[in-house]
């Protein structure tokens, strides 16, 4: 059946576009978009008062399918992500098993395609079983489906393995991510090194730690001439050193999580295990950085991080928890409240962080824009609608979650895949 | 002034009169361990629970010694010999430990906030023993009660804290009390062990011994764990020794009438020579035998002890 969603204000960054238009999709493609369209035999939704957007795209999370299904799965993840507004996310390879091989790449995709109901894209490692010593098959797994290539959280420290994953994937139509961080400098790190981990006798990770890999990668880049993503920048140093990067116009990219934006190292004074993440939460300093640099454009996309875990692992003194939060039900509502109703940035270039970039970044064809062809993957959002986030009720099998309780201005309102409405409030 | 906490988790929590009221506390529950019959019925009836995650000799038999002195029923628990070591998480220990009726619970653990998380899910009074490098607010205490018995007043007093700022939960403590009562704090170490950053809580940061030493009231000398050096934090015990050992012709900087603390225990001949240890200026077993009547004075006050039951 066809879909027209009638005078929402569409927005599509890359057209320029920010006008009251209608959308007819049919068959999995938008198929027109103007004012007034009329459709004897469509299914229609009354966007008005609400805002038509390019799907929204997540390039870090972790789906812990195969392997830690206690944690969440493939078809949560994917509920999660429809809840919160996402269309498509990729998913990191540290699975067990790991992502490494054709065969856990297939597998992903092929409960994806049975259980998800958004588009999900497999990220593979850059090494064999994330030990930085062997490369994976890297155009065996790209043939597979894999989108991106990064070894996450076991970022590749040799830096010749490093620059011979960039030169190889000149071969290839994909991009390399790296979690920056140099773990002879984190070592046993808990939170972020400065007066708050002093004043909490809690052991530090420092800032270096990430700039130091920051800068490394952007040398190979250069000496490579290759793409790097750099994920989840937490710090000021790190985005000094991308801003100088791309003004070099080097091929250097980078995220933020809607938490390095929002949360400081300040507020970990109850020993919060939610408030226990890699990179950690930095000070106030680094949190201005990073903001002024996604306002210049030096911060490319936003990106959540989504790492679940049990409560019971998270319910544990603070230096045995594992690192991370979940993020894809919380990040619309945090960045729209907190970025675009403060004015921070408008609300085109935060359409433009969320669809438009990644898009382009990781080269998904036909997404990422409003047109007559591309695919119909939607995000509709209610600037207006007032919430309370409450991690009870997240479609996520964790809530390991610190926004909880936070009220915010603005939420998704309704989730298209495909032509498909996979979430509507 | 009335005392009103019902848990000693950080220095921090405390006021300078609430320190003073533990301290003068603490002064009349002295006589008591120097009785015939070491003890007194004003606990009596309550149970409490020492639970130690980490090693201790001073701090774990001062505990049980103040409780038993005050006539409270107290059980030892060690990480060694219990479920911990069958993967019991630590919310279950304790839980299952308070489901037999505890009233106050005496935590230490290797992991910072520990004491607080416990307070979160457990109706037990609950005391700080340690907890990381966070704090050790007992130790703080009894400290200052030590000072006190040597010194006229905190306002303008120059304490010098040598060794493993960082790592110290000992020095954190202190430095909250001794500024919360007007001291005047130098901090001493290697810089990898001592970040510059420390001069943010209100201290003065400073790499020479010999400079923090000139004018010292008070040396309190800190523990270095030598496990520390093969972290590299600094390159060998003798470069150590070398820089930072309180030594007769180092100590001789400090005012004529300075003391020599040291939470214990002694690397004997690393952070501090042996006879300075052993001399009258050190009054580093007046700490020890102080420290039972300041954790007297803790459990009385938190279990919600007035003054005049006491002289009772």
């Amino acid at each position: 059946m066809k879909l027209l969603i009638k005078n929402g204000r569409v927005i599509d960054p890359s057209s320029h576009t920010d006008e009251t238009l209608d959308i007819l999709i049919d068959k999995k493609k938008i198929i027109d978009i103007k004012p007034k369209i009329n459709s004897k035999d469509a299914r229609i939704i009354d966007a008005s008062r609400l805002v038509v957007a390019p799907g929204f795209i997540d390039m870090h999370t972790h789906l812990r399918e195969p392997g830690y299904e206690d944690k969440e799965t493939i078809q949560t993840g994917a509920l999660a992500a429809a809840k919160g507004g996402f269309t498509t996310i990729a998913c990191m390879p540290n699975t067990s098993p790991v992502n490494d091989t054709r065969g856990v790449t297939e597998y992903i995709l092929s409960e994806a395609k049975k259980h998800a109901v958004v588009n999900i894209l497999p990220i593979a490692a850059i090494t064999v079983g994330l030990k930085g010593e062997n490369l994976t098959d890297m155009s065996d797994l790209v043939s597979a489906g894999a989108v991106a290539f990064s070894d996450d959280g076991e970022p590749v420290s040799n830096s010749l393995i490093m620059r011979r994953a960039l030169e190889y994937s000149k071969l290839l139509d994909t991009v390399i991510i790296d979690h920056c961080e140099d773990k002879n400098l984190s070592a046993r790190g808990v939170m972020h090194e400065g007066y708050y981990s002093y004043l909490y006798g809690v052991e530090g990770i420092s800032g270096s730690s990430e700039e130091v890999m920051v800068a490394r990668n952007i040398i190979l880049s250069e000496k490579t001439d290759t793409s790097i993503h750099l994920a989840h920048v937490s710090t000021k140093g790190s985005v000094d050193l991308i801003r100088t990067a791309k003004k070099k116009k080097l091929k250097i990219t980078a995220e933020v999580t809607p938490h390095h934006l929002l949360l400081t190292d300040e507020s970990l004074q109850n020993y919060d295990t939610n408030l226990k993440m890699k990179p950690p939460l930095r000070s106030k300093e680094d949190v201005q950085a990073l903001l002024a640099a996604v306002k210049d454009g030096t911060i490319d996309i936003f990106a959540t991080d989504h790492a679940p875990h049990t409560s019971d692992e998270k319910t544990v003194e603070l230096d045995s928890a594992p690192f991370g939060i979940i993020g894809l039900e919380t990040a619309v509502s945090l960045l729209l409240d907190k970025l675009v109703h403060k004015n921070f940035i408008s609300l085109e270039r935060f359409v433009q962080m969320m669809s438009v970039r990644p898009a382009e970044i990781f080269g998904l064809a036909n997404k990422g824009k409003i047109y007559a062809g591309a695919d119909a993957d939607l995000t509709i959002l209610n600037l207006h609608k007032e919430i309370i986030i409450d991690a009870n009720t997240f479609k996520s099998k964790s809530q390991n979650c610190p926004f909880h309780g936070w009220k915010l201005k603005g939420k998704p309102e309704m989730t298209i895949v495909e032509g498909k409405i996979v979430s509507s409030s | 002034m009335p005392f009103k906490h019902k848990h000693l988790i950080r220095i921090k929590d405390l006021s300078a009169s609430d320190i003073l009221t533990i301290l003068d506390t603490a002064e009349s529950f002295l006589e008591i361990s120097t009785r015939e019959v070491k003890k007194v019925p004003i606990l009596r009836g309550k149970t409490i629970i020492n639970l130690f995650f980490e090693a201790s000799t001073r701090t774990r038999s001062s505990f049980e010694l103040a409780a038993k002195r005050l006539s409270a029923d107290i059980t030892n628990f060690t990480k060694q010999s219990s479920a911990v070591m069958k993967g019991e998480t630590l919310k279950d220990t304790v839980l299952n430990l308070e489901a037999m009726k505890t009233d106050v619970i005496i935590v230490r653990h290797a992991a910072a906030g520990v004491p607080y998380f416990i307070s979160t899910f457990c109706n037990s009074h609950i005391i700080n023993a340690g907890d990381g490098a966070h704090e050790h607010p007992t130790q703080a205490l009894l400290d200052a009660f030590t000072i006190r018995q040597n010194k006229k007043s905190f306002k303008g007093l120059k304490v010098v804290l040598v060794g493993d700022i960082l790592h110290s939960r000992v020095a954190r403590s202190n430095i909250s009390l001794l500024n919360t009562l007007g001291a005047h704090v130098v901090c001493v170490g290697p810089p990898p062990i001592l970040p510059e950053e420390f001069k943010k809580f209100g201290v003065d940061v400073e790499y020479n011994l010999d400079r923090a030493l000139e004018g010292a009231d008070v040396v309190m000398m800190l523990r270095i764990q030598l496990e520390r050096q093969q972290k590299n934090l600094f390159p060998s015990i003798r470069e150590y020794r070398n820089l930072f050992s309180l030594t007769p012709k180092r100590f001789r900087r400090a005012r004529r009438n300075a003391i020599i603390m040291h939470p214990g225990p002694i690397n004997r001949g690393v952070e501090i020579s042996a006879d300075l240890a052993d001399s009258v200026k050190s009054v580093i077993l007046k700490q020890v035998e102080n420290g039972i009547a300041i954790r007297m004075a803790v459990l009385y006050l938190l279990l919600g002890g007035k003054e005049r039951e006491i002289t009772d």
